[in-house]
């Protein structure tokens, strides 16, 4: 778009981050929930512009690092079988299960594709009417409102060789999990802009309310992110606790209605287990009953059986904001991108493996 | 994951199908690049009109002129000037 470069332009970024400083006068915790704004953060080195009391937390928000251990593991049995097409998209492929990962099966022989839509693995499913088309069908509420079409457009046009395997996360409750933690350190939010883009901000009125933490709703780009921060600091200082918007470009309150009722209609609100942290109480999308049809879970027989994770890992910890990636102990060591321990090295936004991507050498040297 | 890219609908497809928006699409620019995404999500969108595209499917329109605002806030903080610390050692991790 014709913005980004302003959105990225040094002397804003720099102006932003010297109101912040000015603004400061006490530490700060702030957690930034969605992995795109910890790549950004990282990638960019948005944290060093801070003054040393506002420390950023890094927050649960890559659906790829916290999809359960036993759904990789049924991903790659089900991808495995020689009448299936499994479709998915790049970042899950090469996510450790139990034993090995989907570009392992590929690499076997089996029929493994990644898609950039949904709706690319329901075309696959209508030009190989011979095969099962199965898509994992992962993320938060920002790709929840694609699968959903994809599946209500299946049962439209009647396909019966195409199904998903489902596993979506949803940001308020993981919020919630994390405020009412006993340990919680977190004082204020810089929510996820797209998410809010589709589910709008009206759900976070009552986080803010009952536990006395700024929400700021925030985008992605450098500018986004210290803009978001800047508002939290500001609240912060005055002893305020309020949901404000810093990605009005593309969030308004009440969200994408369209998409919400899609979502509403295809999938109901479930609890999920979330790969690091555990199960949380109502937060994760399920099929309804009259998609069930549609849930692979449904139509494979699989028998499997999953191991456990990495005791060493802290990545549960990293997840919460509780640990940054340099305390553990195997982090650059036996952890990295190629053999990861745990949930946060799985993928590009997961904080072990942005700090790992961009800060591996600085930390060696004791920065 | 949750990445998302905003590109202007260039053309949106006749409907095939008489009863549905679900399966509306339209071709969408994103820096010269063109792209058919799924509208179904969108149904006010127009020609002309910013969407922001998330695999393959836009999940909301994005508003040109609050666009621009957030940058004019931001010209507007004239903190910098009046804030002695402005530490300029941190240049060379601004940005890469």
């Amino acid at each position: 778009m014709k913005f980004i470069e302003k959105y990225r332009d040094r002397e804003s970024v720099q102006r932003c981050a010297a109101a912040i400083r000015a603004t400061t006068t006490k530490d700060w915790k702030i957690m930034e929930v969605c992995g795109g704004q910890t790549n950004a953060i990282v990638r960019f080195g948005l944290d060093t512009l801070l003054p040393p009391g506002i420390t950023l937390i890094h927050g649960p928000g890559c659906p790829v690092c916290v999809t359960p251990l036993e759904l990789l593991d049924k991903a790659i049995a089900i991808a495995a079988r020689p009448e299936v097409i499994f479709c998915s998209f790049g970042d899950m492929l090469r996510v450790p299960g139990s034993d090995g990962d989907l570009f392992g099966v590929k690499a076997k022989g089996g029929d493994v594709r990644m898609v950039y839509s949904p709706l690319d693995a329901l075309k696959i499913a209508q030009d190989n009417p011979t095969k099962e088309v199965v898509f994992f069908a992962v993320g938060f509420e920002t790709t929840a409102p694609g699968n959903a079409l994809a599946i209500s457009l299946a049962q439209k046009r009647n396909m019966k060789n195409f199904s998903v395997l489902v596993s979506h996360v949803l940001v308020p409750p993981a919020m919630e999990a994390i405020l009412s933690g006993e340990t919680n350190q977190v004082q204020a939010f810089l929510a996820a802009g797209h998410v809010c883009s589709v589910m709008g901000y009206h759900q976070y009125l009552p986080l803010t309310q009952r536990y006395k933490t700024p929400i700021v709703v925030t985008g992605f780009e450098p500018l986004d992110i210290l803009q978001g921060i800047l508002l939290c600091v500001r609240q912060l200082e005055a002893g305020k606790a309020e949901v404000e918007n810093q990605y009005i470009r593309v969030v308004t309150e009440p969200g994408n209605k369209a998409a919400q009722e899609l979502l509403k209609e295809v999938f109901q609100i479930a609890s999920q287990k979330w790969r690091g942290i555990g199960s949380i109480a109502h937060s994760g999308f399920a099929l309804r009953q009259a998609y069930a049809d549609f849930d692979a879970l449904n139509r494979f027989d699989l028998d499997i059986s999953t191991v456990e994770e990495s005791d060493i890992c802290i990545s549960g910890l990293v997840l919460q904001g509780e640990r940054k990636p340099g305390d553990c102990p195997e982090f650059a060591k036996a952890c990295g991108p190629d053999s990861p321990l745990g949930a946060t090295m799985v993928s590009e936004e997961g904080a072990c493996s942005a700090y790992y991507r961009y800060r591996r050498h600085s930390m060696e040297r004791g920065e | 994951m949750c990445l998302a890219i905003p590109g202007r609908i260039i053309e949106i497809a006749a409907a095939q199908d008489d009863d549905s928006l679900l399966d509306c699409t339209g071709k969408v620019e994103f820096g010269g690049i063109i792209k058919e995404v799924s509208l179904a999500l969108v149904p006010a969108a127009k020609v002309g009109d910013y969407v922001l595209i998330h695999a393959g499917v836009a999940i909301n329109t994005v508003d040109e002129k609050e666009a621009t605002e957030t940058i004019d806030y931001i010209r507007q903080i004239e903190a910098m000037a009046d804030t002695p610390d402005d530490r300029s050692d941190n240049d060379d991790n601004s940005a890469s």
